[in-house]
């Protein structure tokens, strides 16, 4: 992605702010990386290290030039190096989407959870650990969609299937 | 003199008249009263996600129809959707009107299940049967349309599979103003019927900040007086063109969220109506490469269906075949609030509660 | 016929007895059969569809296959039920059903015991079956049943009371229990219907209830207690459960026939039409409105269901004796 589209973006003033928003109430570690998701309709888009992840979702959903009090959607992705959670959001007072990716190691890596802050993401988020093995901090976890003693993550890209008879 | 009463285990499913499904509910009653309900999902799992990873776009489309198998189009057409934004596609103008409205004629077939069923749950068994009667109209639409009366497979990454039969939109017109007065009988049947209200009226109430606190969509949403539809708040496909109004609820209950639902069919066919009218004649299939390479990227899209927001969170790493295909189910994440409404109500209310969330067990399991 | 009863005993005598009581049971068989096909029939053309049409010309035979199948199932008893309990239950509750049809006057002559306590009687009797129901539930051993057996329990004797009530009026009027009294009664004067017209719909709802139908089929409410009471019942011992109410579905509709359509009086001097045929026609009404009903109602709560018998039926129930009483001593009656 160029300069010159980024400069282009018509969303690009709004993810200033909230860049600039999150660096000064959390950390100017907090965002890694913030960009324009282009084809996504110019979606703002951040990545949030993980340590600041909790304190972030709090800004945004409490801060009132952010108030995104909408999850719409929590997804795990294997990227094979890392795993990174997906948060969609949405704000119904200021018409607006924000896209949040979270990053954690591959193994026994974990995010911490946000139920306290969108109860939304309760179910998601045991999907999220029961499909691709990432962990949430904060709050009891258990598989959802599979059996209780299955073994491993299917949608990780590593994923051999369990037979017992083997 | 206190009794002494004991609280009671009772496991409701995943074999249940009214649990739509394979769905399980762990609730714990003293006497009929629910003190603790713990949902059970996941009997219908089949690894849609999984699956989708190792096919082509065309080949993932059939799975969709399996979601949501009620209202099998509006799930097509989330993923061509997300395809189509990533590729950034134009299509055809006859292609999204005949998307619209055999979306829109999903909806109101999926709707027909609902309204069926969940008055069947309060214990009346006519509606069901005339809903189903109606019902069987549409799915005969479709299925000249498209060859199949549940899982149609119809739509195609920037298009449609078929062009409408001869004399079909003529077809579909008839059945407008037939399906008007179908809905004036179904309110004669139910709506006003005093033992219905009762049993409905100021139920499971939540306002419009717990449901979307609960990541609520849908009817779900607006009964409790949000006015939000993705259709209008942020138009995909043409529905930017089409009239049609937002029904809301006042107080949350599930009688709201009936009524929801009973004027949102109304909408519908005001929608069809208009697509009828307007649709031109032309291509029905953007001009694309035999295998689509998505470019790389990420998009979340979202759309409106008959239960609520069905989003599509999809990564291209440019092949073929989707990297991570997610698909943010409207069942699933209504359900979540279920635990919640029940305590406090009765046994009977279960059913009715349930109901009005309509949820279908291929969805929420995925 | 009546007074096989009263004659002295010999053993023609019993055979007597015996007899018109298999007939009776017959023709009751006979009636639950074609009632359910006729239910099946009537739900069938309210929800614009065929109802059963294959087995036999028009479907007849439709339930006497499926009284067939139930008879010929395996008996299945679950393993941690009350086994002796279980088997009673079905029993207990059958038997006063068939009992309460004895007092029962059809026609004039058709009738079989003239007893002077008639109605008392088939209240007494029909809540013997509540047990049948109870026990039913409690040994099935499961939860659904049991939950089934308890809302039974509660709604019968509930509504009992309305029901018991609603016909006071009408032994106020009479100043007899006997039905046949009550009959003659209504030839001499009007139908009860008219003076009792109070009565007669406290008993309409009463009874709906009592017969645990729809929109009161709280104990078999499918859609949260898979079937209630009788969930884990099958074959021959299901049949009998299913029996019962079919049967209840006869006395409460003939009942109600004797006490306020006026029994097998014919209107409007039609009376070379016999009264037996005028009997079936009020009775036949009466089924239909069951029908109906159930066909058009959503079930209500358990609360509302208990709400309504102590807050609406037995206070308006409990007016209209006071008014009957008041008439009578107004020599209104």
């Amino acid at each position: 992605m160029s300069d010159e589209i980024k400069a282009s973006s018509p969303k690009q003033a709004v993810l200033d702010t909230y860049v600039k928003i999150i660096s000064e109430k959390v950390s100017e570690n907090a965002i890694k990386e913030a960009y324009i998701n282009e084809p996504n309709s110019h979606r703002p888009t951040l990545i949030i290290d993980k340590e600041y992840w909790h304190d972030v979702a709090l800004v945004i959903r409490d801060d009132e030039n952010m108030q995104f009090n909408y999850l719409m959607n929590l997804s795990g992705v294997d990227y094979e190096k890392y795993m990174e959670v997906a948060y969609h959001f949405y704000s119904f007072s200021r018409d607006e989407y924000l896209a949040v990716k979270v990053q954690t190691e591959r193994d026994g890596g974990s995010v911490s959870t946000v139920i306290d802050i969108w109860p939304a993401a309760d179910w998601q988020e045991r999907e999220a650990y029961d499909l691709l093995g990432i962990g949430f901090t904060g709050r009891e976890i258990s598989r959802i969609l599979l059996p209780d003693d299955w073994v491993g993550h299917p949608l990780r890209k590593d994923y051999v299937p369990h037979d017992e008879e083997v | 003199m206190e009794l002494r009463t004991e609280e009671m285990l009772l496991n409701i499913g995943p074999q249940h008249p009214s649990t739509h499904g394979v769905f399980r509910v762990v609730v714990k009653v003293d006497g009929e009263k629910i003190v603790e309900a713990t949902p059970v999902v996941g009997y219908l799992h089949r690894g849609t996600e999984k699956i989708a990873e190792s096919l082509t776009y065309t080949q993932i489309i059939p799975y969709t129809d399996r979601l949501d198998y009620l209202s099998s189009m509006l799930n097509n057409y989330a993923l061509v959707q997300a395809v189509e934004e990533l590729m950034n596609i134009e299509v055809p103008e006859r292609a999204e009107y005949l998307r619209v409205i055999v979306m829109e004629l999903s909806r109101l077939a999926s709707h027909f299940v609902w309204w069926g069923t969940a008055v069947l749950d309060l214990g009346a068994t006519t509606p069901f049967i005339f809903a189903f009667r109606d019902r069987e109209l549409i799915l005969d639409l479709l299925n000249e349309i498209s060859g199949a009366r549940m899982t149609f497979n119809y739509m195609r990454v920037g298009g449609v599979k078929w062009d409408a039969p001869e004399g079909w939109l003529e077809k579909v017109r008839d059945f407008i103003p037939y399906m008007r007065k179908k809905l004036k009988e179904y309110h004669q049947l139910v709506t006003g019927n005093e033992i219905f209200l009762a049993r409905v009226k100021n139920l499971a109430v939540y306002d419009g900040e717990t449901a979307i606190k609960y990541g609520l969509s849908g009817p779900n949403l607006r009964g409790s007086n949000v006015k939000f539809d993705i259709r209008k708040n942020q138009p995909y496909s043409i529905y930017d063109r089409f009239e049609f109004e937002i029904p809301v609820g006042e107080n949350g209950d599930v009688f709201d969220r009936y009524m929801v639902r009973m004027k949102e069919m109304e909408q519908s066919l005001k929608i069809i109506e208009q697509a009828v009218d307007q649709i031109p004649e032309g291509e029905i299939q953007a001009k694309l490469p035999r295998v689509l390479r998505v470019p790389e990227g990420e998009v979340y899209t979202r759309m409106e269906t008959s239960k609520g927001e069905l989003g599509i969170h999809l990564v291209s790493k440019g092949k073929d075949k989707p990297y991570r295909l997610h698909f943010r189910r409207p069942s699933f994440i209504n359900l979540q609030i279920f635990s919640d409404l029940l305590v406090g109500n009765t046994m009977a209310d279960l059913p009715a509660i349930l109901g009005a969330i309509d949820i279908v067990l291929g969805e929420v399991d995925a | 016929m009546a007074d096989l009863l009263t004659r002295p005993f010999s053993w023609l005598n019993l055979l007597y007895i015996s007899l018109a009581a298999v007939i009776m049971l017959g023709i009751v068989l006979f009636f639950v059969t074609y009632a359910i096909y006729f239910e099946r029939k009537v739900i069938g053309w309210i929800q614009i569809r065929y109802g059963p049409n294959r087995v036999g010309p028009k479907g007849l035979l439709q339930t006497v296959a499926d009284v067939f199948k139930l008879l010929i199932k395996e008996d299945i008893i679950p393993e941690k039920a009350d086994k002796a309990l279980f088997r009673i239950g079905p029993m207990l509750a059958y038997l006063p059903a068939f009992a309460v049809i004895a007092v029962i006057p059809y026609s004039e002559k058709i009738q079989f015991a003239d007893v002077n306590v008639g109605i008392l009687y088939y209240a007494a009797l029909s809540s013997i079956t509540i047990t049948g129901i109870l026990l039913g539930g409690w040994a099935s051993n499961n939860k659904y049943a049991i939950m089934g057996g308890m809302r039974s329990v509660a709604q019968m004797i509930s509504y009992e009371v309305p029901l018991i009530m609603s016909f006071l009026g009408i032994v106020i009027m009479t100043g007899s229990l006997n039905l046949i009294d009550i009959v003659e009664a209504q030839k001499d004067s009007t139908w009860f219907i008219f003076p009792q017209i109070i009565g007669f719909i406290t008993f309409l709802i009463a009874g709906n209830a009592e017969l645990n139908r729809t929109p009161f089929d709280l104990p078999e409410a499918e859609n949260e207690l898979v079937a209630g009471y009788f969930v884990e019942y099958s074959g021959f011992r299901f049949a009998f459960y299913y029996l019962t109410e079919y049967v209840y579905v006869f006395a409460m509709a003939s009942l109600m026939t004797v006490l306020f359509l006026g029994g097998w009086d014919a209107p409007f001097g039609l009376d070379f039409i016999p009264g037996i045929i005028w009997f079936i026609l009020k009775f036949m009404l009466l089924v239909f409105y069951l029908f109906w009903v159930r066909a058009t109602f959503p079930r209500v709560k358990t609360n509302q269901l208990m709400g309504f018998a102590w807050k609406v039926l037995i206070p308006v129930a409990l007016f209209n004796v006071l008014l009957t009483a008041v008439l009578k001593i107004l020599n209104v009656y």
